[in-house]
């Protein structure tokens, strides 16, 4: 197991180098500082000294990957890539280019309200969907059935932002039930989420119901449900019992990528809503072009994923103890 | 870049040869028995072949859309054709497409603001001196009262016609994506299954650093790089989205790899482009078409949510993102204005619904495996 995980977190490292990398590609090298400088100076963008020590003040002054000018190890360190890209490594974002402030502070500031938004939604919508989903599978083919299925297309039909005006519009603003928009710590906090949540959930609806029901009627044709009903085991005990158990491997598998996701929030929610966490975050820095946020999101949300994958992978060797043999 | 995909001379070859393409392409499939089996099984399904026509018809205004032409400008006193005083060329318009041809009456009518569906008065109230001199806010009549089927927006434009619009934004964006990132897709990820060894760890090294990047976010970056606009769009959602259809076909040409007409096209030393393209992509073309019809309405939907991000087509460009986004703030004036967000939803579900509906249908015909209904 050891020699399993080991060979795991290996094989991560080239692909956040690759990350890292790639990053820096599109950043600096089709970007160039030059690029930064013009857009966040403006009109007073035709002057060269003004462009200088605009990327002095931001710390874009240096050459890309190697210093000329510089003596023994600072040629090296002595350039954007190691001062800028490659600190992103051990969580040294560096500071935003608009504000000046540090990235890392705004982050960890953030991932709270985040997380109260979106964990929530996660959770309710994974027990929603299996329940549902549940029901479908064990009345397949009847009418019931066929009426949901049609609705599950109609809800994934309707883009999230219709949900999240219709929502905010009849509930909050029309029936005055909770407020529009805002966030208050502490127990006020349940005011202002619940809204944003029961509309998180009703976004992931119409494709989550379909695909664990596809999910429970692929388990359902398998050689050990007809051996349980063959010792006489009832339509209940079946699906929960045998269906459910064996379908949970490939969802709760994959939870860890998904609960790691979370923390990077949800644009568009927290974004209507007024939410301070770090989708809101994300978008401010869209619509401000700060091109130093963005880059440290980027970074951060390959590093989420790429840590989720890795975890998934660990559950899914405990789950299963064939893989690590391969 | 931009200055060439203006040029409408351009613009109607490019949609002349994917049409085009899309024929032949039909043509050739409809050759082969299980196509045609594919086909008759679609057939029989009522709300599939509605949800068909439905798309056709999207797909026509959307073509309408595209193709276009400059037509010369007159003189509005003379009616003559307006030349250069000096070369003596003839003058032209900026142009437009066959559809702003057909909807030239809706285009004229325009108003000076706001304006309910079918209204016959103004939706803002003016000051105006009524007959006896007295300044009065009244809702002054419109221009062209009861004309505007689903209303007018803040400068007048008729909404029908901004929906109408949009239809060739939404279509581009479902199929372009789609046709960017296939045959990436398709190069990579057949490579990768057929040659293995040390190209298929390459292959995978790229495409599992692309893909570890969260989609919206790797789309943020690149349209604050390249700025808003529908073609940076296209290519970032390309760029982002091969990667998924990349691992399916290489996983699937590993398994065709082995099968025996394959094993026995290798032992009688048929080259491996010829096998690839008589034997394996033939094989994997319903696994493309499948995850193109499934991927288009997806697609269509994040336009608008990218839209409303900063980081879609930006507002020169009509589009139901673009729709969706004004009205976000036309719902918190009272009374509220409604219709231009009704429009938008309407016409998108028209056409994302009908995609998801055939979709399924298309799924469900060319593999069986994975069908939804029991």
């Amino acid at each position: 197991m050891t020699a399993y995980i080991i060979r795991r977190i290996i094989y991560v490292l080239p692909i956040l180098a690759g990350v890292n990398l790639l990053v820096f590609a599109l950043f600096f090298l089709v970007n160039t500082p030059d690029d930064m400088a013009r857009q966040a100076l403006g009109d007073k963008a035709s002057d060269p000294v003004q462009i200088e020590r605009w990327k002095e003040a931001h710390g874009y002054h240096q050459p890309h990957f190697f210093n000329p000018g510089e003596k023994g190890l600072k040629r090296l360190t002595g350039t954007i890539f190691f001062q800028k890209n490659l600190p992103m490594f051990w969580g040294d974002f560096g500071f935003s280019d608009m504000t000046l402030e540090p990235i890392g502070r705004e982050i960890r500031k953030r991932i709270g309200p985040s997380l109260c938004l979106t964990l929530p939604i996660f959770l309710a919508t994974l027990l929603t969907n299996i329940i549902i989903a549940m029901l479908l599978a064990a009345r397949r083919g009847t009418t019931l059935d066929r009426l949901a299925q049609l609705f599950c297309v109609l809800l994934m039909s309707v883009s999230a932002l219709i949900y999240i005006i219709a929502g905010q519009f009849f509930i909050a603003k029309t029936l005055r039930l909770v407020p529009v928009s805002g966030f208050l710590t502490g127990p006020a906090m349940l005011k202002f989420l619940i809204l944003p949540i029961a509309v998180g959930i009703a976004c992931g609806l119409g494709s989550g119901i379909r695909f664990y029901r596809t999910l429970f009627l692929e388990e359902i044709n398998r050689d050990y449900v007809r051996t349980a009903r063959a010792k006489g085991l009832g339509e209940g005990a079946v699906l929960f019992l045998h269906v459910l158990k064996n379908a949970m491997i490939p969802i709760l598998t994959n939870v860890p990528i998904q609960l790691l996701m979370l923390i990077m929030g949800n644009l568009l929610l927290e974004n209507f809503f007024s939410i301070p966490g770090l989708g809101g975050f994300t978008i401010n820095a869209i619509a401000s072009q700060d091109f130093a946020i963005v880059r440290a999101m980027v970074f951060l949300g390959a590093v989420l994923y790429l840590l989720g994958t890795l975890l998934a992978d660990l559950c899914y060797s405990i789950v299963d103890p064939r893989i690590r043999l391969q | 870049m931009t200055s060439l995909l203006q040029n409408w001379a351009f613009k109607n070859i490019l949609t002349a040869l994917l049409l085009l393409g899309l024929l032949l392409l039909i043509r050739k499939l409809a050759r082969r028995e299980y196509w045609r089996l594919a086909a008759r099984e679609i057939q029989q399904k009522k709300g599939a072949v509605i949800s068909f026509w439905m798309l056709c018809l999207y797909l026509l205004i959307a073509l309408l859309d595209s193709f276009g032409w400059r037509s010369p400008l007159h003189n509005p006193e003379t009616g003559e054709i307006a030349r250069h005083p000096q070369t003596q060329k003839i003058v032209y318009d900026k142009g437009a497409s066959t559809l702003d041809h057909l909807l030239k009456p809706l285009i004229q009518k325009r108003e000076k603001t706001y304006s309910a569906p079918l209204a016959e008065v103004q939706f803002t109230s003016e000051a105006q001196p009524d007959e006896k001199g007295i300044i009065r806010r009244i809702h002054p009549p419109l221009q062209h009262p009861g004309s505007h089927l689903l209303g007018t927006d803040r400068v007048g434009v008729d909404v029908l016609y901004q929906s109408l619009k949009s239809i060739r934004t939404g279509m581009i964006i479902g199929l372009l994506t789609t046709l960017l990132a296939v045959p990436f897709a398709m190069f990579f990820g057949i490579s990768a299954g057929y040659f293995g060894g040390f190209i298929d760890d390459l292959i995978q090294y790229l495409y599992t650093v692309l893909s570890s990047i969260p989609t919206v976010l790797f789309i943020a970056a690149f349209m604050i790089i390249f700025g808003q606009g529908l073609p940076q769009l296209c290519l970032a959602m390309g760029i982002a989205s091969w990667t998924s259809l990349c691992r399916l076909l290489r996983g699937e040409t590993m398994r065709l790899r082995e099968t025996e007409f394959v094993q026995a096209a290798i032992a009688l030393g048929s080259p491996g482009w010829k096998i690839i393209f008589r034997h394996i992509i033939p094989n994997v073309l319903h696994l493309i078409l499948i995850t193109a019809m499934l991927r288009f309405s997806s697609e269509v939907l994040s336009e608008a949510a990218l839209t409303y991000l900063g980081i879609g087509v930006g507002a020169d460009t009509m589009s139901w993102g673009v729709m969706i986004n004004d009205a976000r703030s036309e719902l918190t004036r009272d009374p509220i204005i409604w219709w231009k967000l009704l429009a938008a939803f309407l016409f998108m579900i028209g056409l994302v619904l009908p995609a998801n509906a055939f979709g399924d249908a298309v799924r469900d015909a060319l593999d069986p495996r994975l069908r939804t209904q029991d």
